[in-house]
């Protein structure tokens, strides 16, 4: 066994050799040497969030699909990240139902008109209340992104939101809408194909197909809101969709993950310094 | 007077192969060092390197690399830039520039997009 392998290195040693002794001409030539190094970058946070130690993610306007509770899920996702990838300590409390805080600000709001107006008999309603009373309309049920519009005001609301960061001792508020829709989509992909020919080679060709396809598309904006004066002070929007065969049977709450995996990188390089792994080459 | 004129060009090649060796040397501890992970050391040799030699292009890029994993990416951008122009033609400079662009347009990004 060993004299076997003995011989055989022998036998390659000429090759060896050869190689080498190519290496080492060409890297003579090139009149440099090369050594591959793992580098690490760091992007700095985009935000500037010296003036907080701690961070609460309150809760989202969440609308979509009933298959996965939007507002749940993105709020103990963001928090588990920012544990393990923020110096900033996450705050623990139950996430806000915000479309609830929207609607009883909503109705405080537009009961206050009606209210002071019911004194005066209903002919003094003039246009312009009426249609501010329209304007305030919202609905409730969040299917797409024209029903999420009107909850927007929400993160405008200073007092509220400085009440909140008075509640939690000035935190950074993250906050914000997140809208999880399912697709369709019907029309010409391109998808790669076995083909045989007559003597029994594979080939791979790409081929233009109808496909039906389904999946869903993820909406998230985030609100960064300071604490102590109640006012956004930044926000991130992104939007992804995973479509998959029609056939394919993958949950909600799957598809879900995979779109925030995409996007949670840009969040969390909003709020803290992030490192990037990577190689280079250094040279002599 | 030809006498005096290859005296000159003979004494000013000498002292570019001098700093050019003077330089390597300083590369080759700043790699040696970047390799056990000291990169402020490594900064501090590759430093020195292109003061003695300012025309060494793999000085420049060894450089680029240390600012860049030292999060100055600046600094890497500018050294990166200096090393391609004095070797426009060395695929692993461009290679390294071209994956520094990509982190530092990240860096750089807009929040809302």
């Amino acid at each position: 066994m060993t004299v076997r392998f003995s011989r055989k290195t022998n036998n390659r040693l000429p090759l060896v050799l050869a190689a080498a002794a190519i290496t080492a001409a060409l890297t003579a030539a090139c009149g440099s040497e090369m050594y591959e190094v793992p580098v690490e970058t760091p992007i700095p946070a985009k935000l500037d969030v010296t003036p907080f130690q701690r961070v609460l993610v309150a809760g989202f306007v969440a609308g979509g699909t009933e298959d996965v509770d939007t507002n749940q899920e993105t709020v103990r996702l963001l928090r588990s990240q920012l544990r393990t990838k923020s110096e900033l300590r996450v705050i623990d409390a139950d996430p806000l139902q915000l479309v609830e805080v929207a609607q009883e600000q909503n109705k405080t709001a537009t009961a206050a008109p009606d209210a002071a107006g019911s004194g005066d008999g209903p002919s003094v309603r003039t246009a312009s209340a009426q249609e501010s009373t329209a304007a305030t309309v919202l609905p409730p049920k969040i299917k797409d992104e024209k029903d999420l519009e009107p909850y927007e005001r929400l993160f405008a609301n200073t007092a509220y939101w400085k009440r909140i960061g008075e509640e939690y001792q000035n935190p950074l508020i993250v906050t914000g809408s997140v809208l999880f829709v399912p697709r369709t989509s019907s029309g010409l992909v391109t998808r790669e194909t076995e083909v045989y020919d007559g003597l029994g080679r594979r080939r791979v060709i790409p081929q233009r197909v109808y496909m039906e396809r389904k999946g869903f598309m993820l909406r998230p904006k985030f609100i960064f809101i300071d604490g102590r004066t109640g006012a956004t002070i930044s926000s991130l929007a992104r939007r992804e969709e995973a479509l998959y065969n029609a056939q394919n049977e993958t949950p909600a709450l799957s598809t879900y993950f995979e779109l925030m995996d995409r996007i949670v990188p840009d969040f969390l390089g909003t709020l803290s310094t992030q490192k990037i792994k990577g190689t280079r080459v250094l040279l002599k | 007077m030809l006498l005096a004129g290859a005296a000159v060009a003979a004494a000013s090649s000498a002292a570019y192969a001098d700093s050019r060796t003077d330089a390597r040397e300083q590369v080759e501890f700043g790699i040696n060092v970047a390799q056990r992970g000291l990169w402020r050391e490594a900064i501090y040799r590759w430093e020195k390197a292109v003061e003695i030699d300012p025309k060494y292009a793999a000085a420049f890029n060894d450089l680029a690399i240390a600012y860049e994993h030292e999060g100055q990416l600046d600094k890497a951008r500018k050294a990166y830039e200096k090393a391609i122009a004095l070797d426009p033609n060395n695929a692993n400079i461009r290679q390294n520039y071209d994956l520094f662009k990509e982190i530092n347009d990240r860096a750089v990004q807009p929040k809302d997009k």
